[in-house]
C-alpha cells in the first residue's frame, strides 16, 4: 500500500520537474527584454534597469534558475504590477473560487455522464444510446465560452430565472465566514441560508457550461468501456450462473467498466482547467483564470507566469490522485505492489 | 477516375453522416477561399448610423456595435480561422510525426527523448500552458500557431511512434533495409508514407481542436486583435452586448465556430471508420 | 419403460447474421443426456459444439438466432422460457463452466463472493452465511486452505485453481445438469486429469448429468460415457464410448479417431483429415456437410440425412456407413 503510494509519487517527480523547468523558459522566452516585460509599459530605461539587477535577469541562465527555485521554495512569485501585491497572495486568495466552480462542475459533469452511458451501453440501439452519442459529439464541438454565452442569454436575459452574471454572489449579500472559502461549505457551516442559496444560483450557470464541456469525453468512455465489460467472458459466466440482472449490470459488470474511466478523468481535468480560465472571463467570476486573463490584457507579466505554475502543480496533483485511487479500486494494481 | 467517383458514392451511401461532413466542409473551403469576393459588405468598413441592428433582409446576421455587417465579418473570418487551425496542424503533425517515428523506430535515446518532451508538454492543462507560450512569445497570430502546435504534438507523436513500432518489423521495411537503403532513407522514404493514411485521420479530428483552442485564445485577448475578423474576437466583442440583449453579436460567430468543429470532427471519424474500422467507438 | 432423459435436444437449428450474410451455425441438431449420464460432445474447431451449449443455456450471442428446435429440461422447453424464467433455472438446475477460467472470472472480486452471489441468489443462502458455505464449497472442490483462498482475486490464483472455483460456482446448488465447455484446454496433463476427476466424481455423489464439450477425442473416450460427434452444425454419430472406438460407423468419426494421438502413435503415423469445414454462408450447402470430403460419398448423400439406428444407443446420420 505505501509503496504504491511511494511509487506513484516518484512519477510525479519528473513532472514536476519539468513544470518548473518549462515555466522557468517560458520567461526567458519573452521577446525583448525581459526586464522590460516585468518593469511594464510605462516603465522609464532607468526603472527597466532597476528591475532587471532587482529580479537578477542580468546573471547568468543558470544562476537565473538557481535564484528561481530558491523564489518557488520561499513561496516566491514575484510581485503584480497593477496591485503592487505578491503574486502567491493574489492567487491563494483566488483559488477556493475556482476550485469550487472547477468542482461544482465535475459533480455535475460526472452525475450526468456516467448514469448516460452506463444506460447507452445497457440499451444500446435505442433512442436513448443516439441521444448520448448526439450528446458527445455535440459536447465536444461546443466551445465552451459560447455556451456560457448562450446559457446567459436564455436563462438570464430572456427567462429572467438566473442571476446576473456577476462573480459569485450578488451585490446585496456578504460573503460567508472564511473558513474553507467554499461558499457553498462555508454558508451550509455557518447555516446561512440566504448566502446558501445565492451562492448556488450564481454556480448555477457557470457551472453548468463547464459540465456540459466536460460530459462529452466521460460519457464516450463510460459507454464504450460499459459495451466492451458487458461481452466480456466473466458476464457470460455471470448471466450462466443466473445471477439477476441487477447484479450483472451493477455488481459485476459496472465496477469492472469504471475502471478505464478513472483514467479519464485526467484528460477530463485537463479541459477542465482549461474551460476554467474561458468561463470565469464570460460570468467575471473571481478566480485564478481571471486574474491571469486581466493580468495579459494589461501585460502584467508575473501573475500570467504565477498562474500557469500554479495550474500546472494542481494538474500534476490531481494526475497522481487519480492515479493512486485507481490504484487502490482495482486490487491488480494494488496487490501487486 | 470514374472508379473513384463510383467508389465515393458507394462509400457515402453507407455513411450518410460522412457525406453531410463533406459537404459541410466543401462550403467551408468555398468561404475560406473565396470569402472575401463573396462578402456582400466590406467586413472592416464601420458605419455608425447602422449600428446594433438585428438580422433583417439587408443584413442577414445584423451589424455589430460599429454598424459592420455580421454575415461578411463571419464569412471573411472563416479563412483566418481555418488557416490558424490548419496551420497549427500541419505544423504538429511534422513536428511530431518526424519525433514519434524516429522514436518507434530507432527506440534507446530518441525513445525516451521523444516521451520526456512529450510528457512535459502534458504535464500541463493544454490551454494553460497555450496562454503561457502565448504569453511568453508575444502577442501575435504565428505564436497562437506555435503554441497550438506544440499542445498537440504530443498525441501525434504518441501514434506515429506506435504505428513506427508496429512497423519496424514489418516485411516492405526489411525489404527496404535489405535493399541498401540508410536508416534515414527507410524511415523517411518507407516507414513515414505508410503510416499517412493513420495521420491523416489524426489531423482531421484535431483540426476541431485546433480551430476551439485558436477561438478561446482570441476570446481572451491573445493572438488576433481587433478590428480583424476572427470568430473568437467576435464572440468576445458580442459579449458585452449579451446582457442587453443584443444576441446576434456573439451568435452567429460562435455558431459558426460550431459547425466548423462538428464538420471537422464528422470528418475525422468518417476517415477513421473508412481507414480502420476496428477502432470505432 | 425408460426415465424421462435430463435433457432432450431435438431439431435444434441456430443461425447467425453476420456482415458476410447468414451462416447456418447448427441444423436440426439432436440428442439426449440421461440422469447421471456423462455425455461428451465432440468436433473440430468450428464445429457448433459451443453454439449448441450456448443455445440451449439461452446465452447465444445477440447476433444468433435459434430457428427451430426444442430443448425439453425438466419438463419445459428451454428454448421457449423468457429471460426471468431461464435466469431461474441458470446456476441452479442447469450450469456451465468455461474455458479460460481465469477470464470467465471476475477479475477485481474475490473468489469467495462470487461463489456466494450465486448461493445467496439461488441456494436460499443468506448473506452473513453464504461466505461460510462458500468455504464449504471450496472445501469440497479440494481447494486447500479454502478459508485464505476465498479472500483471493483470480489473479492471484493459477489456472487449475481458478477452473475449480467455476466448478465450485456452478455445482454450488447442485444442479440437475453441467456443462463444461473444454474445461481442460490450456491446463497442463497432470491438472486436466485432476480436474475430470474432480467433476466426474462430484456429478456421480449427485446423480448430476454432464455434457463434456471438447475437441479431444481421448479425453472423452476415458472419461465419458457416451460420445456424440459433431460436423459442421450437424450431430453425424452418437455412441457409448467404448463402441465408438471399436466400431464407430460414421467416415467422420473414424477420420477423428485416426488422428486422434493414441499412446503409440508417433506423429508420422497420425492421419489427417483431408478439405477443411465447408463455407457455412454458402446457400448452396450440401444435405451432408462432410460429404464434399468424404472418401465414401455416393449419389444418395445428397438427400436429407437419415438418423440409422446401427447399435444399441448408436445413431449415424450417414447413407454409406462404414
Amino acid at each position: 500500500m505505501l509503496k504504491l503510494l511511494l511509487s506513484r509519487l516518484a512519477t510525479a517527480i519528473p513532472s514536476i520537474v519539468g513544470v518548473v523547468v518549462v515555466t522557468f523558459m517560458l520567461t526567458r522566452l519573452l521577446p525583448g527584454d525581459p526586464a522590460a516585460y516585468f518593469a511594464g509599459l510605462a516603465a522609464t530605461p532607468q526603472a527597466i534597469a532597476e528591475i532587471r539587477t532587482k529580479l537578477g535577469l542580468d546573471k547568468s541562465l543558470p544562476e537565473q534558475f538557481g535564484t528561481y527555485i530558491v523564489d518557488l521554495l520561499h513561496g516566491n512569485l514575484g510581485n503584480s504590477l497593477s496591485t503592487g501585491q505578491p503574486v502567491v497572495a493574489e492567487i491563494a486568495s483566488r483559488l477556493p473560487a475556482s476550485a469550487e466552480l472547477t468542482l461544482v462542475a465535475l459533480i455535475v459533469a460526472v452525475a450526468i455522464a456516467i448514469p448516460l452511458g452506463v444506460l447507452a451501453a445497457v440499451k444500446q440501439g435505442t433512442w436513448i444510446d443516439h441521444f448520448c452519442r448526439v450528446v458527445t459529439t455535440a459536447g465536444v464541438s461546443l466551445p465552451v465560452f459560447f455556451t456560457g454565452l448562450l446559457f446567459a442569454y436564455v436563462f438570464y436575459y430572456v427567462l429572467q430565472f438566473a442571476p446576473a452574471p456577476t462573480g459569485r454572489l450578488d451585490v446585496f449579500l456578504s460573503p460567508p465566514a472564511d473558513i474553507t472559502g467554499f461558499y457553498l461549505i462555508d454558508s451550509a457551516l455557518t447555516g446561512n441560508v440566504e448566502t446558501l442559496w445565492g451562492s448556488l444560483r450564481q454556480l448555477a450557470l457557470p457551472a453548468l457550461s463547464m459540465a456540459i464541456f466536460s460530459l462529452a469525453p466521460l460519457a464516450r468512455m463510460t459507454r464504450g468501456s460499459m459495451l466492451a465489460v458487458l461481452g466480456s467472458d466473466f458476464i457470460r459466466t455471470a448471466r450462466a450462473s443466473g445471477l439477476a440482472s441487477r447484479t450483472v449490470i451493477f455488481t459485476y459488470a459496472f465496477r469492472n467498466a469504471m475502471l478505464p474511466v478513472i483514467t479519464t478523468l485526467g484528460m477530463v481535468f485537463s479541459f477542465l482547467l482549461g474551460a476554467n480560465v474561458l468561463v470565469e472571463t464570460v460570468f467575471a467570476w473571481p478566480g485564478i483564470g481571471l486574474y491571469a486573463v486581466n493580468a495579459l490584457i494589461t501585460s502584467d507579466y508575473a501573475p500570467v507566469q504565477g498562474f500557469v505554475l500554479t495550474m500546472a502543480v494542481l494538474y500534476v496533483a490531481l494526475n497522481l490522485l487519480i492515479d493512486i485511487a485507481y490504484g487502490l479500486v482495482d486490487p491488480r494494481v494494488r496487490l501487486e505492489s | 477516375m470514374l472508379p473513384l467517383l463510383r467508389h465515393a458514392r458507394y462509400v457515402l451511401s453507407k455513411n450518410p453522416v460522412t457525406g453531410l461532413a463533406f459537404a459541410l466542409f466543401a462550403l467551408f473551403l468555398v468561404a475560406a477561399l473565396f470569402g472575401p469576393l463573396l462578402a456582400p459588405y466590406n467586413p472592416l468598413q464601420s458605419n455608425s448610423a447602422m449600428a446594433l441592428r438585428p438580422p433583417s433582409a439587408a443584413h442577414w446576421f445584423g451589424t455589430d456595435q460599429l454598424g459592420r455587417d455580421i454575415f461578411s465579418r463571419v464569412l471573411v473570418a472563416t479563412r483566418l480561422d481555418l488557416s490558424i487551425a490548419f496551420a497549427s496542424v500541419v505544423l504538429a503533425f511534422l513536428l511530431g510525426a518526424l519525433s514519434g517515428v524516429a522514436a518507434g523506430y530507432f527506440g534507446g535515446w530518441t525513445d525516451r527523448v521523444v516521451g520526456r518532451l512529450a510528457d512535459t508538454i502534458m504535464a500541463f492543462p493544454l490551454f494553460v500552458l497555450a496562454m503561457g507560450i502565448v504569453a511568453a512569445l508575444g502577442n501575435k497570430v504565428t505564436n497562437i500557431v506555435i503554441a497550438t502546435a506544440i499542445i498537440n504534438f504530443p498525441l501525434y507523436a504518441r501514434v506515429a511512434r506506435a504505428e513506427a513500432n508496429v512497423r519496424r518489423e514489418a516485411g516492405f521495411v526489411e525489404a527496404a533495409r535489405l535493399s541498401g537503403n540508410g536508416e534515414a532513407r527507410v524511415v523517411l522514404g518507407h516507414v513515414l508514407p505508410n503510416i499517412m493514411p493513420i495521420m491523416m485521420v489524426q489531423m482531421s479530428l484535431t483540426m476541431g481542436y485546433a480551430i476551439l483552442n485558436a477561438a478561446g485564445l482570441s476570446f481572451i485577448g491573445l493572438g488576433v486583435r481587433p478590428p480583424d475578423a476572427e470568430w473568437g474576437i467576435m464572440v468576445a466583442e458580442g459579449a458585452n452586448f449579451i446582457q442587453s440583449g443584443e444576441w446576434w453579436i456573439a451568435l452567429f460567430p460562435g455558431a459558426a465556430l460550431m459547425l466548423a468543429v462538428f464538420c471537422f470532427n464528422l470528418l475525422g471519424d468518417g476517415l477513421r471508420d473508412l481507414i480502420d474500422p476496428r477502432k470505432r467507438t | 419403460m425408460t426415465a424421462v432423459p435430463t435433457l432432450a435436444v431435438d431439431d435444434l437449428s441456430v443461425e447467425f447474421r453476420t456482415r458476410a450474410g447468414t451462416v447456418k451455425v447448427l441444423e436440426r441438431v439432436g440428442f439426449q443426456v440421461d440422469k447421471g449420464e456423462t455425455v461428451a460432445l465432440v468436433g473440430e474447431s468450428g464445429s457448433g459444439k459451443s453454439v449448441t451449449a450456448f443455445a440451449v443455456m439461452g446465452i447465444l450471442d445477440p447476433a444468433g438466432k435459434v430457428t427451430s428446435g426444442r430443448a425439453m429440461f425438466g419438463g419445459a422447453d428451454l428454448l421457449a422460457l423468457s429471460e426471468a424464467e431461464l435466469a431461474e433455472q441458470r446456476g441452479r438446475e442447469l450450469s456451465m463452466i468455461f474455458q479460460n477460467p481465469r477470464t470467465a472470472l471476475n477479475p477485481i472480486r474475490k473468489v469467495g463472493r462470487q461463489i456466494a452471489d450465486v448461493l445467496v441468489r439461488h441456494g436460499g443462502a443468506t448473506r452473513p452465511d453464504a461466505p461460510r458455505l462458500a468455504v464449504d464449497m471450496l472445501k469440497k472442490v479440494r481447494i486447500p486452505d479454502p478459508e485464505r483462498r476465498a479472500e483471493a482475486y483470480p489473479f492471484e490464483l493459477s489456472g487449475g485453481m481458478c477452473q475449480r472455483i467455476m466448478i465450485a460456482i456452478a455445482l454450488a446448488c447442485r444442479p440437475a445438469l453441467l456443462i463444461a465447455d473444454e474445461p481442460t484446454t490450456g491446463l497442463d496433463v497432470t491438472t486436466q486429469a485432476v480436474i475430470m476427476d474432480l467433476i466426474g466424481e462430484l456429478a456421480h455423489e449427485s446423480g448430476m448429468a454432464t455434457i463434456f464439450i471438447t475437441h479431444d477425442l481421448a479425453l472423452a473416450a476415458e472419461y465419458c460415457d457416451r460420445i456424440v460427434v459433431m460436423h459442421a452444425g450437424h450431430i453425424v454419430e452418437s455412441a457409448p464410448a467404448g463402441t465408438l472406438f471399436t466400431m464407430p460407423r460414421h467416415p467422420y468419426s473414424a477420420k477423428l479417431l485416426a488422428a486422434t494421438p493414441g499412446e503409440t502413435a508417433s506423429l508420422g503415423q497420425l492421419a489427417s483429415i483431408p478439405g477443411g469445414l465447408p463455407d457455412l454462408r454458402r446457400p448452396d450447402l450440401p444435405a451432408c456437410r462432410y460429404s464434399s470430403r468424404c472418401e465414401r460419398r455416393i449419389d444418395d448423400c445428397r438427400r436429407p440425412l437419415p438418423q440409422r439406428e446401427v447399435g444399441p444407443r448408436h445413431l449415424v446420420a450417414c447413407w454409406n456407413p462404414l
